[in-house]
């Protein structure tokens, strides 16, 4: 039994917890504010806010999710929010609905809705906004008709209004200014009760795990068993929607023991099903990677990123996801855990790929976490990827590099590289061949050639062979021109 | 006044069709699609998917009462396959189910077996073999063989443009439920609900008054929706024929992009020759259009890129011949532009290619010969208030178009990583429908006792604010306020025989048949107030609700006069029918005056390219605009940025591909871009031209939809600009879109990389991260 609230209604529902969210609010509770759009995330006019009670148990934290990605499991014990569970009373309009009508930021409405529930998320937001994280708020919403001023002049005036909203009880103020029902007021204490309800009466076994046991909700240890893992869904509701309404799943998105970011000696260790999101929002991660803001902006999207897991992107084995070639480059290593043996292990993350979406690992081991040594202050890492649309797409190729030099002299180097081999790549011999070298143009145009050697891309959607091994060229240049741009020039290297 | 649509939209209390309460006992259709892309079609097997539970019915072409028949303006195109199949995604069967997942669940157990046939997906290959829609069209102005011999400067080359996919953000479908008449009424998704009904009536062998087909308001059309959405409301209306219960068609997204068709691509050659003033003297240009596997609306398409093969500049001496060519992809069809913005990408080519090979600016060729007052057209139209000029004059002038250049130049002086580029693209449009008969529209407007108004009319509300505008026009010329006016569903009941939403028309044509009825109800109003008031009718007018005589309020308001009429037994209904005047076309001489009035414009785009990575961002579109007295700014601004970035997409990101055999592989919104927030120009101005509008446009606000989009075409010649201030001199195809990769490799093109010999070269589908 699933149980969440809907906006102001409980939900207790025996509907599979691998349908979709979306489903669920059109066609099982009739609210059609939400609209289908595309199905893959790619969109935005299903999207939806999802609330989750915070620590202090007096907040309610709410971002925006694409509903047709999110698994209906994962709505369980959270507040989910439709443009039905803001409307206010009959030709009142929310200040986010005013901005959008006073703007023409409507035309034929299909996409409208989706706007309106990214804008009023970003509203919810307990970080002081900007223009920038308000315009960031809609960039998981496509639009064909607009040409997105008008919602940009929209976004921008609603940013102004809400720079009156005060840091101090802020939902207070939203709903008073009728951002949100008043009803929101009370859901932080609807949520804590529901929590103790789920507790008190949930089908729950606890499965033994090296000292931790995980809570895997209605189902029993059998059945958890043979049960597929489900983080954010943003991979599996795209590539296989029917099944996993069949099939029972196990859902690890927002399981506490598999969340957070934290430091241990001089490793960054981070939960397996932390979103892209955390990540970006992550103080620590901004102390280790200065830059990682701007690198995870080219990773698809807000609602997208707010649900899309690490390990999710490291378990699909795209050979250009772009965590995993992120990553690649930071040396990160999994721990899995086999649940049943009770045994857990440590594999690099480029030891992780066999083939073209083979891995090493067996089904019953799950990833648990990940490590990766924390950069030094003075180490240098970059990330590139370049998408037909720079945005909320996906990368023909994309590559990222970590070095450490020491005096002048290349001590380490890593190099990633995805869409260009069945695998998410490594490039070894281009890092084994700068360990020890001074970083000259010569030095780095022969690099750039060692790279060619390494890799193997195929022609696709994405990008011809000529143009893949072109781009990787350009990507690996682009590296060493963000680390030395006192040394190096582009016309030097290309 | 405000647009009164998005205030239900931002609540999502707009009405769409998934939206509609499913009816009891409603049935859910999926379609079988043909899995090759040409072949003989030996057998349909549904045995297996029968078995299965929940699916009713499999339909197929035999279970058709009527003419298994949809084809628009050639009949060559079945409902359902019959005997051959000739693209890949062409309906074959319907499975009926009693859930949605049911249906779908049922597709992958009909087995349709088909013998392949060769496949053609290139249009020169098939104009090669003769597989052409309709014969060749020529349209022919002065006499260009001999007018080469007076050009100082001729050049020739070749220009390819890439379809386009509508994305409409709402999918095809439909929703039929079977009458006790013996009929159908549905809800469709469809710019043109008498289309619909038509080919429905045919399919199912029964007057078209058995069909009814009612439509509240669009997702998104952008022409998708004008000819194609028939094969889904037909096909859910056979299903409610068929079982006599109601059934509920709705296209998944990749679905719709593998079986619908698009923009036309075109691949054409051109010719074009100066005199020594660098005055256009003659032009040629062959285009070779794809019309995949049936005539659509092809035909139709293929005229209107000929009407725009010479864009926005007068030439004396024009050749421009069309080829509608038949491959095996889905039919193409109506893209907001129709075929212009194909005409006009090899236009801006032809002087590009000039420009670049005489070295100098492409704007020195563009404004010298702009179209003015008076200049006629290649179809024998002369031009008629022609703000050719005015616009680039203006567009030059307040955004400082030299000041531009400069500051381009200056940044690329300076930056080796990073060149901006500039383009001016001047556009000429012609606002009515090429086939003379479809411009005409009626309006039926009820008055209420209370006052109140309801106006049906053939329009459909899809995004363009018609409905807003219509309300307008009704609240305009009653002189009520626009709160008592409320414009109804497209129905074909209420307003028969209706041309589609399309063609920019919809608000001039029934626009104008509501004005007309509406005066017709006034005047009677007025003349049975001046009886009442014994007053003169002459003087006597109608403005915020008060009849006032010569200016003057008299003794009755807007409600009391309604009132009065009702009780005097006054009708306080009329339907009005309006014609566009003056317009007539003859397709055998290829002359005539085909169109109402010319829509002009200038737009400069600046951007910048990132000469490293190949990627671009537009830092600015800034346009003057001809909108003539726009009747509503916001609605029309709207257009204008939303059509602009549209054409900015089709010529940048949207890149449709299909393998070899006919498989579309950019089929999903992961692997087809369309413009996003960050893709848009950084700034779009849109400055109002002062121009006084055309009488043949509603209240002299001039059509808006389809023009801003042949904006987009600068950003192609923007970029191509950038890339030739890395590699000046460069000689680069014309090849549109200019993705990423194309910028890549025309800034790098000597760069061989080695290919190890073990390497694969296989196309293959991608995969999700």
């Amino acid at each position: 039994m699933l149980q969440f609230y809907l906006n102001d209604q409980l939900i207790r529902t025996t509907q599979p917890a691998g349908s979709t969210l979306l489903d669920f609010v059109r066609y099982n509770r009739h609210l059609t504010g939400t609209k289908i759009g595309c199905r893959e995330g790619d969109c935005g006019a299903c999207t939806v806010l999802v609330g989750e009670l915070q620590p202090d148990e007096q907040t309610v934290a709410y971002q925006s999710m694409t509903s047709c990605l999110t698994p209906l499991g994962n709505a369980h014990g959270r507040h989910v929010v439709t443009v039905e569970g803001i409307n206010a009373a009959r030709g009142t309009l929310t200040p986010v609905q005013q901005a959008i009508v006073a703007e023409g930021g409507s035309q034929c409405g299909f996409c409208t809705v989706g706007f309106v529930m990214s804008l009023t998320g970003h509203s919810l937001s307990q970080k002081p906004g900007t223009p920038e994280t308000a315009l960031a708020a809609i960039d998981g919403n496509i639009c064909r008709c607009t040409g997105y001023k008008s919602l940009e002049r929209a976004t921008l005036y609603l940013q102004e209004q809400l720079a009156a909203r005060p840091q101090e009880q802020p939902l207070a103020w939203l709903a008073e200014q009728g951002f949100v029902p008043t009803y929101f007021q009370e859901i932080p204490v609807k949520l804590m009760a529901l929590r103790s309800a789920i507790e008190a009466s949930a089908v729950s076994v606890q499965i033994p795990q090296n000292g931790h046991s995980v809570t895997v909700t209605g189902l029993d240890a059998a059945t958890a068993a043979r049960a597929q893992v489900l983080g954010g869904g943003t991979d599996l509701l795209v590539q296989r929607p029917e099944q996993l309404r069949e099939i029972p799943v196990q859902l690890v998105y927002g399981q506490p023991e598999r969340r957070g970011i934290r430091r241990e000696g001089t490793s960054i260790v981070i939960g397996a099903a932390t979103t892209a999101q955390e990540l970006m929002e992550s103080a620590l991660m901004r102390e280790v990677l200065p830059r990682l803001p701007e690198h995870l902006k080219l990773v698809s999207s807000t609602p997208i990123r707010n649900m899309g897991t690490v390990a999710g992107n490291f378990i699909n084995a795209s050979p250009i996801g772009d965590l995993t070639i992120l990553f690649l480059a930071l040396g990160a290593s999994l721990t899995l855990e086999d649940t049943g043996l009770g045994q857990r292990r440590e594999l690099p993350l480029q030891e992780l790929y066999l083939g073209y979406k083979q891995l090493a690992k067996t089904a019953d081991e799950q990833v648990l976490e990940f490590r990766f040594p924390a950069p030094l202050t003075t180490d240098y890492f970059n990330f590139e990827k370049v998408s037909k649309r720079t945005h909320l797409d996906i990368a023909s190729v994309n590559s990222a590099a970590w070095l450490r030099v020491q005096g002048s002299l290349v001590e380490a180097a890593r190099f990633s590289a995805g869409g260009v081999g069945p695998v998410p790549l490594v490039l070894p011999r281009t890092a084994e061949f700068l360990v020890g070298r001074e970083i000259s143009a010569a030095v780095v145009r022969k690099a750039l050639e060692l790279a060619q050697e390494e890799i193997s891309p195929i022609s696709d959607v994405r990008g011809t062979v000529q143009y893949k091994r072109l781009l990787l060229r350009q990507l690996l240049a682009a590296h060493f021109l963000q680390f030395f741009p006192e040394q190096l020039s582009l016309a030097d290297l290309l | 006044m405000n647009h009164l649509d998005p205030a239900r939209h931002v609540r999502g209390e707009s009405q769409y069709l998934d939206d509609i309460p499913v009816q009891q006992g409603t049935l859910y259709a999926a379609v079988v699609e043909s899995p090759v892309a040409h072949g003989k079609l030996l057998s349909i097997d549904f045995t297996a998917a029968l078995n299965l539970p929940g699916v009713v019915r499999v339909l197929t072409a035999e279970d058709i009462p009527g003419e298994n028949q949809i084809g628009g303006i050639v009949p060559d195109e079945p409902l359902l396959a019959e005997g051959h199949v000739h693209f890949r995604g062409q309906p074959v069967a319907l499975v009926l189910a009693e859930t949605e997942h049911q249906a779908h669940a049922a597709l992958g157990h009909v087995r349709v077996e088909v013998s392949p046939l060769p496949i053609i997906t290139d249009p020169r290959v098939a104009a090669a073999q003769d597989e052409l829609i309709v014969p060749p069209r020529t349209f022919q102005i002065g006499d260009t063989q001999a007018a080469w011999a007076q050009c100082a400067h001729v050049f020739e080359g070749v220009a390819e443009s890439g379809g386009q996919e509508h994305l409409y953000i709402e999918t095809q479908g439909a929703y039929a439920f079977p009458t006790e008449m013996g009929g159908v009424r549905m809800v469709s998704s469809t710019q043109g609900p008498t289309a619909v009904q038509r080919h429905t009536a045919r399919v199912l062998g029964v007057g078209m008054h058995q069909v009814e087909v009612d439509v509240t308001r669009l997702g998104g059309g952008f022409g998708g929706k004008e000819d194609q959405a028939t094969t889904w409301g037909a096909l859910a209306a056979l299903g409610a024929f068929t079982t006599r219960r109601p059934v509920k068609l709705v296209l998944d997204r990749m679905a719709d992009m593998r079986m619908t068709g698009k923009r036309h691509s075109y691949s054409s050659d051109f010719k074009i020759g100066f005199d020594e003033n660098l005055k256009l003297v003659a032009y040629e240009a062959t285009f070779y259009q794809n019309a995949g596997a049936a005539a659509d609306l092809s035909p139709a398409v293929l005229e209107r890129t000929l009407f725009h093969a010479t864009n926005s500049y007068f030439i004396p001496n024009v050749t421009a011949t069309a080829y509608s060519c038949r491959t095996n992809l889905p039919p193409n069809t109506a893209f907001r532009g129709f075929g212009g913005p194909q005409g006009m990408f090899v236009m801006e080519s032809a002087l590009a290619c000039a420009a670049e090979q005489l070295s100098v600016p492409v704007a020195e060729l563009q404004r010298r010969n702009l179209l003015r007052e008076g200049d006629v057209l290649p179809y024998r139209q002369p031009t008629e208030g022609c703000h050719a000029e005015q616009a680039w004059d203006t567009a030059a002038s307040i955004y400082n178009l030299p000041g531009l250049r400069a500051e381009v130049e200056a940044f690329n002086a300076r930056n080796q990583q990073f060149k901006k580029g500039l383009s001016v693209m001047p556009i000429c449009f012609g606002i009515s429908f090429t086939k003379t008969p479809m411009n005409q529209a009626r309006a039926l407007v009820h008055i209420y006792t209370d006052g109140s108004v309801g106006v049906s009319t053939g329009a459909v509300e899809m995004g363009q604010g018609v409905n807003t505008k219509i309300m307008q026009v009704a609240a305009r010329t009653l002189g009520i306020s626009a709160e008592r006016v409320k414009v109804e569903s497209t129905n074909t009941t209420r307003v028969a025989n209706t041309s589609p939403s399309a063609a920019s028309a919809t608000a001039d044509l029934n626009g104008k048949a509501t004005e007309m009825a509406c005066l017709a109800l006034r005047e009677r109003l007025l003349r049975l107030a001046a009886t009442e008031l014994q007053m003169d009718y002459e003087g006597l007018t109608i403005e915020g609700e008060q009849v006032l005589a010569a200016g003057t309020p008299a003794d009755t308001t807007w409600e009391k006069l309604v009132s009065a009429a009702y009780w005097q037994r006054v009708s306080l209904t009329e339907n009005a029918h309006y014609a566009t005047p003056g317009i007539h076309f003859d397709a055998q001489t290829n002359q005539g005056h085909p169109f109402a009035y010319h829509v002009y414009g200038t737009a400069l785009t600046t951007v910048t390219v990132d000469c490293l990575r190949g990627t671009y961002t537009f830092d600015a579109v800034q346009i003057a605009h001809d909108f003539g007295q726009s009747l509503h700014p916001q609605i029309d601004r709207g257009q204008v940025e939303g059509g602009l970035v549209q054409g900015i997409g089709w010529m940048t990101l949207e890149e449709l591909v299909f393998n070899g055999e006919g498989r579309l592989l950019s089929n999903s919104l992961n692997s087809y871009k369309i413009p996003d927030l960050y893709s848009a120009p950084k700034t779009i101005a849109v400055h109002f031209l002062d121009t006084p509008g055309h009488p043949n446009a509603i209240l002299r606000s001039k059509a808006v939809g389809e023009p801003p989009l042949m904006y987009g075409i600068g950003a192609y010649f923007a970029v191509r600009d950038a890339i030739r201030s890395f590699r000046p001199g460069a000689t680069l195809p014309f090849s549109a879109p200019i993705t990423p990769e194309k910028v890549l490799l025309s800034l790098y093109p000597d760069v061989l990389l080695t290919t190890p010999a073990c390497a694969s070269t296989t196309v293959t589908t991608s995969v999700a991260p």
